[in-house]
């Protein structure tokens, strides 16, 4: 119970920092524009002549890839910046309260973002009648996929006490957990390369394509949840050894 | 409350910490003094947790802060270097963060913020977001932070960096008030901060403790304590240094200052150091000497801090070329 109740203080010290800077209102405006962008003009949301969200998920892994990463930068390397590092690890809290209530709220302020794209559900289901549970399923898989972004930049995030590097670092591995999965990649590496399938099969399973695929068909498949909440426990136990590091000195 | 015993630190091959050993018990003002780069930080780290020691241990209230370190975290108040607060907040939210992070809720919290909003003068700045504090205010919004569960223990590291003179003497007076209910360890440059509310000082140099004592027994390690300075008029130096020198108490006289009309001399005694006869004693002597002159000023050195302070911690190099 006290436990929670450190992760609730956390986060939302965490995230009332967030809405403190006009950085998190340009954020959300962004994504929004930029969602909308790529369903009706990239993704062909009239041309497809089907009442589904199809093509307003399919651009999530990329639109995340650059979002996600500037969201979760100052997690850590702003603490260590600044030196409130210094008091939050010297308050009666464990280590792993501290990582758990900043990435909780982050994930909420992306959840959020998220959550505002409800017009365009709204859209379609006015335009015609699409498989609701699809679209829920869609919206579930698509925040996994965002705290698993999350996760990997509160990890990145605590290696420097600079953002951009922190940001950086985040985008290629982000990219690399897209690309392996990524058809033209697995095409190269099955007929170009000449790799054996189960190899490849077995380096696409490390992808969030492969897995955010099965939420896109309104597949709620426990595999690709558990894939989603390894990375995460992961990415957010890695972070703690990090910090734990950087005291050690 | 505190107990350090051994605690080392070491930064890849940098032995920062090498062995410091003490203990502070409630109601005392532990003053920590020490060169830059000294290890007090490191050791006030350590202390609170922050970072983990080489070896040796810490223990608050009986806690051990390697094995239960939460418990010994929630007795403990403290106030980094630099004084660091999250500048995205504003005062009275970062203050109701820090309450709520020390369990503190609804009134209790509304309480306490209140409490040191007021001992700490933070209502003009209230609502004012941290980022644009001066250095001053947000020093003590920092420290506010501190003392917000009015801890058992409080670790204050330069409480009094970069503070206005009244804002000093505030925080000292808050201090050494403070002092009587608590332990208190705080560290600092400033060697007067030491006499006004240390109870007992600790001077580390690299990394170990090289004196221990109230400022009392420390100013007492100075070449000076117990000499007297004398001003005379009526007379000229080397008569004057003459006339001392054959007196048994006194060891050597040094003339500082000859003017026309009067002449300034700093007189040692014989039995310097901290075993001196009754301090009055040399100056008795010295006035029983000096009749038939006009004694302008005629008084027993305590001898300094920094004069101490500048002896135990310089590098033995140093030492030898200013001699």
């Amino acid at each position: 119970m006290n436990a929670w109740a450190n992760i609730r203080t956390i986060a939302k010290r965490e995230l009332s920092a967030y809405f403190a800077s006009p950085v998190a209102y340009v954020v959300i405006v962004i994504f929004l524009l930029l969602t909308g962008f790529f369903t009706f003009m990239l993704g062909g949301f009239f041309e497809r002549g089907e009442a589904s969200l199809v093509s307003f998920f399919l651009w999530h892994p990329w639109l995340y890839l650059f979002l996600v990463p500037a969201v979760g930068m100052r997690l850590w390397s702003e603490e260590r910046r600044q030196g409130t590092m210094e008091l939050l690890l010297t308050m009666p809290i464990t280590p792993w309260q501290a990582i758990v209530g900043k990435f909780l709220a982050s994930w909420l302020f992306l959840a959020i973002a998220l959550a505002l794209t409800f017009p365009i559900a709204c859209t379609v289901n006015y335009l015609g009648s699409p498989d609701n549970g699809v679209i829920f399923g869609s919206y579930v898989g698509s925040l996994l996929l965002a705290g698993s972004y999350l996760a990997v930049s509160s990890m990145t995030s605590a290696m420097t006490r600079n953002q951009v590097i922190s940001f950086i670092i985040s985008v290629v591995i982000c990219f690399l957990l897209i690309l392996v999965g990524y058809p033209p990649v697995t095409t190269f590496l099955y007929h170009t390369l000449g790799f054996g399938q189960w190899f490849v099969e077995t380096v696409a399973s490390f992808s969030v394509m492969t897995h955010f695929e099965g939420f896109q068909k309104g597949i709620l498949d426990s595999r690709d949840l558990i894939f989603f909440l390894s990375i995460m426990v992961f990415a957010l136990f890695t972070t703690g050894v990090i910090i734990r590091g950087h005291r050690a000195g | 409350m505190i107990t350090v015993q051994n605690l080392a630190k070491t930064f890849g091959t940098k032995r920062a910490v090498d062995g410091i050993s003490f203990s502070v018990e409630r109601g005392e003002v532990l003053g920590f003094l020490g060169p830059n780069g000294a290890g007090k930080s490191t050791t006030m780290r350590m202390i609170t947790g922050f970072i983990p020691p080489s070896g040796g241990t810490v223990s608050v209230g009986g806690f051990d802060m390697e094995e239960n370190p939460i418990p010994a975290k929630r007795l403990i108040g403290y106030l980094p270097e630099n004084a660091p607060a999250y500048t995205d907040m504003t005062v009275h939210g970062f203050l109701s963060f820090a309450a709520e992070i020390r369990g503190l809720r609804g009134e209790a919290k509304q309480k306490a913020v209140n409490r040191v909003v007021e001992m700490c003068f933070l209502e003009a700045v209230l609502h004012q977001s941290v980022d644009t504090l001066s250095k001053g205010y947000r020093h003590r919004t920092c420290f506010a932070q501190s003392i917000i569960h009015d801890p058992d223990v409080l670790i204050l590291d330069e409480p009094t960096d970069g503070l206005d003179p009244n804002q000093k003497h505030e925080v000292r007076t808050l201090i050494r008030k403070m002092g009587e209910k608590k332990a208190i360890i705080f560290s600092t440059h400033i060697l007067e901060e030491v006499d006004a509310v240390c109870s007992r000082a600790i001077i580390i140099d690299r990394g170990k403790i090289v004196a221990n004592g109230t400022p009392q027994q420390l100013r007492q390690k100075s070449d000076w304590a117990g000499a007297v300075t004398l001003r005379v008029n009526g007379i000229n130096g080397s008569a004057l240094n003459q006339k001392l020198s054959q007196l048994s108490t006194v060891k050597k006289v040094v003339v500082l200052k000859e003017e026309a009309t009067s002449v300034t001399a700093r007189i040692f005694p014989k039995t310097g150091g901290p075993n001196a006869a009754p301090s009055g004693a040399l100056a008795q002597s010295i006035a029983d000497a000096a009749q038939g002159w006009r004694i302008e000023e005629l008084h027993t050195e305590e001898g300094r801090l920094d004069d101490v302070f500048r002896n135990i911690t310089m590098p033995d190099t140093v030492k030898e070329e200013t001699k």
